[in-house]
């Protein structure tokens, strides 16, 4: 046995969190597929986003050149992450915050609670964070006694509904407005009877419901898009409004950030805070973004903790090819050009990533052994990456997971006859003639036996030429 | 040993030695001064994302305070030029108070740090002419005075005009969401109007 080293990178736990689903891709896949109502919602939501998000994305002359800067900052990042983690908690620090680190989702649950607890609270605010998605946290305060309210629209509605999220920026796309009417009605405390579907009141409801949470919370939870290595300041980039009450209202505000979020300098901002409106809700600027560092006497909490969150980020550092999935900015822009996406909804994936870049961050986070089938729910066709603001090669790191994923034996026998075959031209030239056989198959291969039809049940065998190139060629 | 020990010793574990030097970031884009800043564009893209915008000279703020919020309760930060304020309004000074009293105020008038004109942005530094971020946040209507020479043209030129270590707030138009069928909805928690009063 080699020294046992402590420090190894480690994939998130088991038992604790959203990180893993109940079943493989293909069968909750398939059964999304049945859902019409379910399509229709998400095509005409990914369609209308995809039309805002190109438009002004054409507005800006150099999006190319931001794209490149902002994978080589990514990439840079990545490269000194320990270094630029130890410089942003000094900074932190310096300016009256407290960090924290996490090692896991068990470690953070346990973090957050006990800050809770220590605030004297029974109920916390929470601004939309994948990171607190990703571990499970409302769970683990709910199991302490504390109630988490969650303040973004789409999070209400899931929430309200006792449903999953289904998409990075918009948890709650796989509803239309009927359904989220639905929902307010039977769940809103005190909501209108007269409520209509019509966006903007169900907007104003939101706005009502939530207030009086707003303004008698002690204690809220955030997760930061951006935390800059050279200053200590976080940055939130938001829509509605719930994310600066979070951020200014309460006494003691707690931020659970990823620690892949960190960004070497201020200056770095000005690429992603161009890059991520646009490729994320197609708008050229949010409506609010708010940037923190750490406490300011008179204005805002004036307790602050940042909790640094690892939950397997370390294994996936540690793939050279894979971790340029920790480059991601949670746009989602590869949601919405995703043709898998756009038909399965983000359930099937069963992460809280879902998506592209779900598809490749899950396994690498979870190891890919427990998400052996989310390398697979793509067609490869590369949309994803052109959408990219950052240029994560999606694609390629699909390929490299799959290679990395279980293989049937059957598979590996028929690889390695194949491999023999292909290195001995004779026996080709008969393996060639002898296709024709595969007729025996059946039409598109629907007639192979276990454990070949399991490949044939979502491909299409291609039915062999009535003659080869080679006998072709001999008789011309 | 530590979560943090842990934490850095996973990460370094997983880059290795010897690390690979970075390559240098390409900063081909539009850097900071290399574009005019454009009033026409500030005022297309505000009211694009649907900011009401008046233009007048400073001397006539205060006129077009009194159209907007006359008659009503505002409050207003520790330093707002007075001459921006009608009679007809009735100010309160923010001298901390409680959440509970700003939300029940109608509206709210500042100054403003940066404008970036692509953008249609509106930063607010907490500079004493702007206040504590919770003035700017629970008040219904948010009449914000920007000076043109406040007015930069793109982000990077905005991010060079602030100190980090302020809060800041960067405000594009008025509270919205894109929650609903990924349309646009404007007015959700923060204010759900936005008027921007450029002055010459």
């Amino acid at each position: 046995m080699s020294r046992t080293f402590l420090g190894m990178p480690t994939p998130a736990p088991r038992g604790v969190g959203h990180l893993r689903g109940d079943e493989p891709f293909p069968a909750a896949a398939r059964r999304a597929l049945g859902d019409a109502q379910l399509r229709r919602n998400l095509r005409h939501a990914t369609t209308t986003i995809r039309g805002k998000s190109g438009a002004v994305i054409g507005e800006v002359p150099d999006w190319q050149e931001l794209r490149a800067a902002g994978r080589a900052i990514k990439t840079d990042t990545m490269a000194r992450l320990p270094e630029l983690l130890e410089q942003l908690e000094a900074a932190v620090t310096a300016a009256g915050g407290t960090v924290h680190w996490a090692a896991d989702a068990v470690e953070a649950n346990r973090i957050v609670t006990d800050l809770v607890r220590a605030a004297g609270a029974d109920r916390v605010m929470k601004v939309k964070s994948m990171a607190t998605q990703e571990i499970g946290l409302n769970e683990a305060l709910e199991a302490a006694g504390i109630e988490p309210v969650e303040t973004d629209l789409a999070e209400l509605i899931v929430q309200l509904g006792r449903d999953k999220p289904s998409h990075i920026l918009v948890p709650a796309i796989h509803r239309n407005r009927a359904e989220i009417r639905e929902i307010f009605l039977r769940e809103m405390p005190g909501v209108d009877p007269g409520l209509t579907d019509e966006p903007a009141a169900l907007a104003a409801a939101a706005r009502r419901h939530l207030r009086r949470t707003f303004l008698s919370t002690k204690v809220a939870i955030s997760g930061a898009n951006f935390a800059v290595a050279e200053t200590g300041t976080l940055a939130v980039v938001e829509s509605e409004g719930n994310g600066r009450m979070c951020l200014t209202l309460p006494d003691t505000l707690i931020t659970v950030m990823g620690i892949e979020k960190v960004i070497p300098t201020w200056r770095d901002l000005e690429v992603f805070l161009q890059l991520l409106p646009r490729a994320s809700t197609g708008e050229r600027m949010n409506p609010y973004t708010s940037m923190w560092t750490g406490v300011t006497p008179g204005d805002g909490p004036q307790t602050f903790h940042l909790v640094l969150l690892d939950n397997g980020r370390s294994a996936v550092l540690a793939d050279e090819v894979g971790r340029q999935a920790l480059h991601c900015i949670r746009c989602s822009a590869c949601l919405n050009v995703c043709p898998v996406y756009e038909r399965t909804g983000g359930h099937a994936y069963g992460s809280v990533y879902p998506g592209p870049i779900g598809a490749v961050l899950s396994p690498q986070l979870t190891g890919v052994a427990d998400n052996a089938s989310l390398p697979y729910a793509s067609s490869l066709c590369g949309a994803c990456y052109d959408a990219c603001p950052v240029m994560i090669d999606i694609p390629s790191i699909l390929v490299h997971l799959r290679a990395e994923a279980p293989h049937p034996r059957a598979e590996a026998a028929a690889m390695a006859v194949a491999a023999y075959t292909m290195d001995h031209p004779a026996l080709y030239a008969a393996a060639q003639r002898a296709a024709k056989l595969s007729r025996l198959a059946g039409p598109r291969g629907r007639g192979l036996p276990p454990p070949l039809s399991g490949w044939a049940a979502s491909r299409d065998l291609p039915q062999p030429p009535s003659e080869t190139f080679r006998q072709w060629w001999a008789e011309r | 040993m530590s979560a943090r020990d842990l934490v850095l010793g996973r990460l370094r574990a997983a880059l290795g030695e010897p690390r690979t030097a970075p390559a240098p970031v390409p900063r081909g884009y539009r850097s900071t001064g290399s574009v005019a800043a454009d009033l026409d564009l500030l005022v297309h893209r505000l009211t694009d994302y649907r900011a009401t915008v008046h233009r007048c000279a400073d001397a006539d703020v205060a006129r077009t305070v009194d159209e907007l919020l006359g008659g009503r309760q505002i409050v207003v930060p520790p330093e707002l030029p007075r001459h921006w304020l009608p009679d007809s309004v009735t100010p309160v000074l923010d001298d901390n108070l409680t959440a509970a009293r700003i939300a029940t105020l109608d509206g709210v008038v500042t100054a403003a740090a940066v404008a970036v004109a692509e953008t249609g942005t509106i930063l607010l530094d907490g500079a004493p002419d702007q206040g504590r971020r919770i003035i700017t946040l629970l008040p219904d209507v948010h009449v914000c005075v920007v000076r043109t020479e406040q007015v930069v043209a793109t982000v990077p030129d905005a991010l060079t005009r602030v100190d980090p270590h302020r809060p800041l707030t960067w405000i594009s138009g008025p509270s919205a969401t894109s929650d609903i069928e990924l349309n646009r909805v404007e007015g959700v928690h923060g204010p759900r109007n936005l008027h921007v009063i450029i002055t010459a």
